[in-house]
């Protein structure tokens, strides 16, 4: 029995909206305000944390009345202790817990209705508890991190409105205000990018940032629509919801009354604008030069919150997905093949950067991958579990990599440059740094491990062989790269900044986003490359030591992108960062060691809390009408009476296949039909009811896969950093140079650094192909026609003036006028000679006409 | 006589043959003289024509039973006018004899002006008159009855050509005055 | 005697008289012409007056009026015989056809 909705169930909207009137009123009054702004970020985005909180807590007792649980306090019991008794599932007790869904009309227009409302379940609140407590912390550490920047307020502003249109999103209860949140952070992504938009390469990053993800919006636009008209008529009749909503949308992927091409082709659709948004190959080019917005920018939005909001676009409306692309029937499928390329593309990437933040991205990248992977092989938890581990790591590496920008390596982020040997000078942004890194890379016992390896293991599981070994390698990849970060950062010789010098320049240098111009291999660091017209500031600044940091890359193409902060620091040396940068990086740096532990699934079910909260059970739930918004009343909730059968494919408990436990509750006595052996998502719901998630399969952990992957990760951490110790340090000869003296090398080195060419095929084909014929065509169009058009009707207007000038004018007009004149005076020609002065012509004339008259006269009388 | 001229062979008794006989004779003689006065060369002998006209314009009255007027006729026109005329012809010839032409240029164009109006007006009279008579009066007019006329509804209009013969008077001399 | 008589008569006369308007040069021969002219509207005059006349008396009227006109022409040739010599001192001509100052 459902109890009421508590109060933050019901006011969860709340969540998003402080935020957005926090956004306004930064906007509006920030200047004035003696924080200028910040202070209110903060306040709104703690009091949305807050509400966040409390709404997961009432959500965690939901789902614990739902299946049964007495006890009520979820959260205390948690922190209570690991271990606690969950009545096993065989028991029956346990059913679809009915999300708290409220809607109410935003507008309505020709037929449709537009609502807008909320959609709280399990993975709604994970991620508003997620992205709260995220943009919080950012804004914490941005308090220290963009003081005296020439657009704080603005900055603020525009953080919380990010946060305002993620958490819309997040709670999102229909497909246009999922679009409207989608849009809102799209929008917040590039201003924020382009923060320091009087630098070109900024403002270009941004516009690519977002032209490129508006590209797949294209494909989220064609996808609302298709499945709109597709699953209106269903979702009406049988749910009385618009075919917007997403929990229409869900059932109605599950009914089996859908058709398959639009749910093939609205998957597609959706899927390529989370291509867009969450940096998958082909569309992940945009990523990288996010880079260029200042830091929490990069650890806020291009790693934790905004790029999966593409994957959580599929774990939300995952019965679409599965029904569209077959998961469970295939082994190979559009996401999977999309991930897989895209974890192991961004990897190499992130192998020949300089730059950490670009490092950090295509690291992201690649994760993204890996959740897109689990999605697309059904493995739902594991990849809604490394969004919220990845959230924690990732963003602690930002930070990290933010704080040493800040005070270790003067504003620089070039590894190679600026940094290197911090780790004495920086002990606690090292430390948790490393732990961050070994979360990522997937070290036991740490967070990245339970979620990533878990997503490796029912890859494989599900029947996806051939992507679990490509997950594998990426995950040999990831620590590869880490470990060479952490290296170049942390250890080896100080360089550059790092070593106290100063570049005069580059504090107001921007090196270009990006650039096609080769360079030299990365490991030229001899010591007789000449140094280029650009050298910023003079060579002897950079001792014996500083090899690497003095060969001037020429026109190196993703060279540091330096922080153009507003102010200068004053001190010279490295040194930690202040408290204010700190708190957050440790704070996330614990969560990195410990949130794996909430589903720790080698430890047995009671440690599968976050399972427990977040997934939805895939019951078959009676199809109750809509309630638009009032809360779904418990006795009208389907969930509770006239029986659900549960079906819950946790095969752990039987520990076989996947058979489904079937039990109906205690005290429904009406006889339903029992599902089918399969369940949600495989087969269709019974008649009157209603699944909204499939069944899917969880892999049985074996301490043996999992060795497999940590062997794994640890040969290349060890591997990594034993040759970068080599490269670096010691500079070995065989490996210094490489690239530059064997061609093979050398070509891939150069493969890589361009990005696999992808932005010049971007830019210069695509984009030049198709807009230069275009911009000529128009060119064309306008001197030509339209030009053309203007100059033919002066042209026409000047003949037909210079013709009727000639002869309506001249001829017809002045003639008429002149033959007036012509007239009289002729007239007064002729009639001259009367009056000629002569008498006698005179009295002729009288009598002349007397005798006229008079014949008139006779004539009339007679 | 009337019986004598009836004896000739008149058809109508009462027609004056004396009368007529008259009338035509002296207007022949006016007509032939008229259009000597319009087609000589000679001024003066323009003049003389005017008299003979004049004079049988004056016979012309006296068989129309006019008396007075014809008497008047005489000692105004023939004895005062042409006598003007004469003087007038005297002061403004420049030479004696030469004359040079009398007719403008235009002259042949009075011809059909004048026949036309000869035309118009015979036509009209004839029209008109037919075979009409004129009446023998039982006497002339007497000149009381004249003066009775003059005098009494017409005495405005005299007393305006008393007026115009003054004025005509002092306009001749103020015209012709020599200063 | 018939009535066309002195009427034709007066109408030829007229008619004599335009001509000699028309056709003098002399201005004296005009002033006669005009004369020849007044003198058959005189006629005219008298010739009605004898038309008109009612049991036994001549109509006085067409007698009065011609002997105003008889006065009227005097007083007329006077003058114009004034103004001939006048203009004759100026122009040391009475020619009309060179008296045509007077033209448009």
């Amino acid at each position: 029995m459902l109890a009421a909705n508590g109060w933050f169930l019901d006011n969860a909207w709340l969540i998003p909206l402080i935020p957005a009137i926090g956004f306004a009123v930064i906007i509006l009054f920030g200047k004035r305000l003696p924080m200028q702004g910040s202070e209110v970020g903060l306040a709104t985005m703690a009091a949305s944390l807050v509400i966040a909180a409390g709404t997961a807590f009432q959500w965690m007792q939901r789902v614990d009345e739902a299946t049964g649980e007495e006890e009520a306090a979820g959260p205390i019991r948690y922190l209570a202790g690991m271990g606690r008794s969950l009545t096993v599932a065989a028991e029956g007790e346990g059913g679809f817990v009915e999300p708290v869904i409220r809607s109410w009309t935003w507008w309505e227009s020709g037929g449709f209705e537009f609502g807008i409302g909320q959609h709280i379940d399990g993975l709604a609140v994970m991620a508003l508890l997620l992205v709260a407590f995220i943009s919080l912390l950012v804004q914490i550490f941005s308090l220290e991190y963009v003081r005296g920047d020439r657009r704080y307020t603005h900055f603020f502003a525009a953080l919380t409105l990010f946060s305002a249109g993620m958490l819309v999103m997040v709670l999102a209860e229909n497909m246009v205000q999922l679009l409207l949140g989608w849009e809102i952070m799209g929008l917040c992504s590039f201003m924020l990018i382009g923060h320091w938009w009087e630098e070109e390469d900024n403002a270009r990053a941004a516009l690519k940032a977002f032209l490129t993800v508006r590209v797949g919006d294209i494909g989220l636009l064609v996808g609302i629509a298709v499945l709109y008209f597709s699953a209106n008529p269903w979702t009406q009749e049988n749910l009385g919801v618009s075919g917007f909503s997403i929990r229409g949308l869900s059932a109605w992927a599950l009914s089996g009354e859908a058709s398959s091409t639009v749910l093939l082709w609205g998957s597609v659709a959706l899927f390529i604008a989370c291509i867009g948004k969450s940096g998958q190959f082909p569309l992940h080019t945009w990523l990288p030069d996010a880079m260029a917005g200042p830091t929490p920018v990069s650890s806020l939005l291009h790693s934790s919150t905004m790029v999966v909001a593409g994957v959580f676009l599929v774990a939300r409306l995952y019965p679409v997905f599965w029904e569209g692309f077959s998961i469970p029937d295939v082994s190979v499928n559009f996401i999977v093949v999309i991930a897989a390329i895209t974890i192991v593309i961004s990897a190499l990437l992130a192998f020949v950067q300089t730059d950490i933040k670009k490092v950090l991205a295509y690291s992201t990248v690649s994760q993204l991958g890996y959740m897109m992977l689990g999605l697309g092989a059904g493995a739902w938890l594991p990849a809604v579990f490394h969004i919220f581990t990845h959230a924690f790591f990732k963003c602690c590496l930002f930070l990290c990599a933010g704080s040493v920008s800040h005070s270790g390596s003067h504003h620089s982020f070039d590894m190679k440059r600026d940094m290197g040997g911090l780790a004495k000078k920086m002990p606690i942004t090292a430390g948790a740094w490393i732990v961050s890194t070994l979360a990522l890379a997937g070290v036991f016992p740490l967070s990245g491990f339970f979620s990533k390896d878990e997503i490796i293991d029912n890859v494989g599981h599900n029947g996806y062989e051939v992507f679990m070994y490509v997950a594998l390698f990426g995950a040999f990849l990831t620590a590869g790269y880490m470990a060479r970060a952490t290296y170049l950062t942390f250890f080896g010789e100080p360089r550059g900044a790092a070593a106290g010098e100063r570049h005069e320049e580059h504090a107001d240098l921007h090196a270009p986003a990006y650039a096609m111009a080769g360079a030299h291999g990365d490991d030229a660091g001899l010591p007789d490359t000449a140094p280029t017209e650009d050298d910023p500031a003079d060579p002897v600044l950079h001792g014996a030591d500083a090899t690497p940091g003095a060969a001037r890359e020429v026109g190196d193409p993703d060279d540091a992108v330096v922080d153009t902060q507003d102010h200068h620091d004053s001190h010279a040396s490295p040194h930690e960062s202040g408290k204010l940068i700190l708190v957050p990086v440790c704070i996330l740096a614990f969560l990195a060691l410990v949130s794996g532990f909430t589903n720790a699934v080698p430890f047995g079910e009671e440690w599968e809390d976050f399972k427990k909260y977040v997934e939805p059970i895939p019951a078959e739930v009676e199809a109750a009408p809509a309630e638009s918004g009032t809360e779904p009343e418990p006795e009208a909730g389907a969930a509770t009476s006239a029986g659900i059968v549960m079906a819950r494919s946790d095969t752990r408990v039987e520990g076989s296949a996947s058979d489904e436990t079937q039990a109906a509750r205690g005290e429904s006595a009406a006889a339903d039909e029992p599902a089918s052996s399969e369940g949600c998502g495989f087969t269709d719901p019974a008649a009157g009811t209603v699944c909204y998630f499939p069944a899917v399969d969880h892999a049985e952990f074996k301490w043996s896969k999992a060795a497999q992957s940590l062997v794994i990760v640890a040969v290349g951490l060890v591997a990594s950093w034993l040759i970068c110790i080599q490269l670096y340090t010691k500079r070995n000869r065989r490996l210094v140079g490489l690239t530059e003296r064997s061609t093979l090398a050398g070509g891939v080195y150069r493969f890589l650094w361009n990005k696999y060419y992808l932005d010049h095929l971007y830019e210069k084909v695509i984009v030049h192909g198709v807009a230069h014929p275009i911009a000529r065509a128009a060119y064309w169009v306008n001197q030509r026609v339209i030009d053309g058009a203007v100059n033919g009707a002066g042209l026409t207007g000047k003949v037909v003036g210079r013709w009727v000038y000639r002869n309506i004018d001249q001829r017809v007009v002045d003639g008429a006028v002149n033959a007036s004149g012509l007239v009289s005076s002729e007239t007064g020609h002729a009639l001259q000679p009367i009056q000629s002065g002569k008498v006698n012509q005179y009295g002729a004339l009288l009598f002349a006409a007397a005798a006229v008259f008079a014949i008139v006269l006779v004539i009339a009388n007679a | 006589m009337i019986a004598l001229l009836a004896q000739d062979g008149a058809e109508l008794p009462d027609v004056n043959v004396a009368v007529n006989v008259s009338f035509y004779a002296i207007a022949a003689v006016m007509l032939f003289a008229a259009i000597r006065v319009v087609s000589t060369r000679n001024i003066v002998h323009a003049a003389l024509w005017l008299v003979i006209v004049l004079s049988g314009m004056a016979a012309q009255y006296l068989l129309a039973s006019a008396e007075f007027v014809a008497v008047s006729q005489v000692l105004v026109y023939v004895g005062a006018v042409m006598v003007l005329f004469l003087f007038g012809i005297m002061l403004t010839r420049a030479q004696i004899g030469a004359e040079g032409n009398l007719n403008n240029r235009n002259w042949p164009l009075g011809i059909p002006v004048a026949l036309l109006l000869a035309g118009v007006m015979g036509w009209a009279i004839i029209d008109f008159f037919s075979d009409d008579t004129l009446p023998e009066p039982n006497s002339g007019a007497s000149t009381q009855a004249i003066s009775d006329q003059i005098l009494s509804p017409y005495l405005a209009p005299f007393l305006a050509v008393t007026f115009v013969l003054l004025a005509a008077a002092i306009g001749a001399i103020v015209l012709a005055r020599k200063d | 005697m018939l009535a066309v008589n002195f009427f034709l008569l007066a109408a030829v006369l007229f008619c004599i008289g335009v001509y000699g308007v028309i056709a003098r040069r002399n201005a004296v021969l005009v002033l006669m012409s005009v004369e020849l002219i007044l003198n058959a509207v005189n006629l005219n005059l008298l010739g009605f007056s004898l038309y008109n006349a009612e049991s036994g008396n001549v109509n006085i009227d067409g007698h009065v009026f011609a002997l105003f006109i008889i006065a009227i022409a005097a007083a007329e040739v006077g003058v114009g015989l004034a103004m001939v010599m006048l203009v004759y001192r100026n122009r040391r001509s009475i020619a009309l056809d060179e008296l045509s100052e007077m033209r448009g």
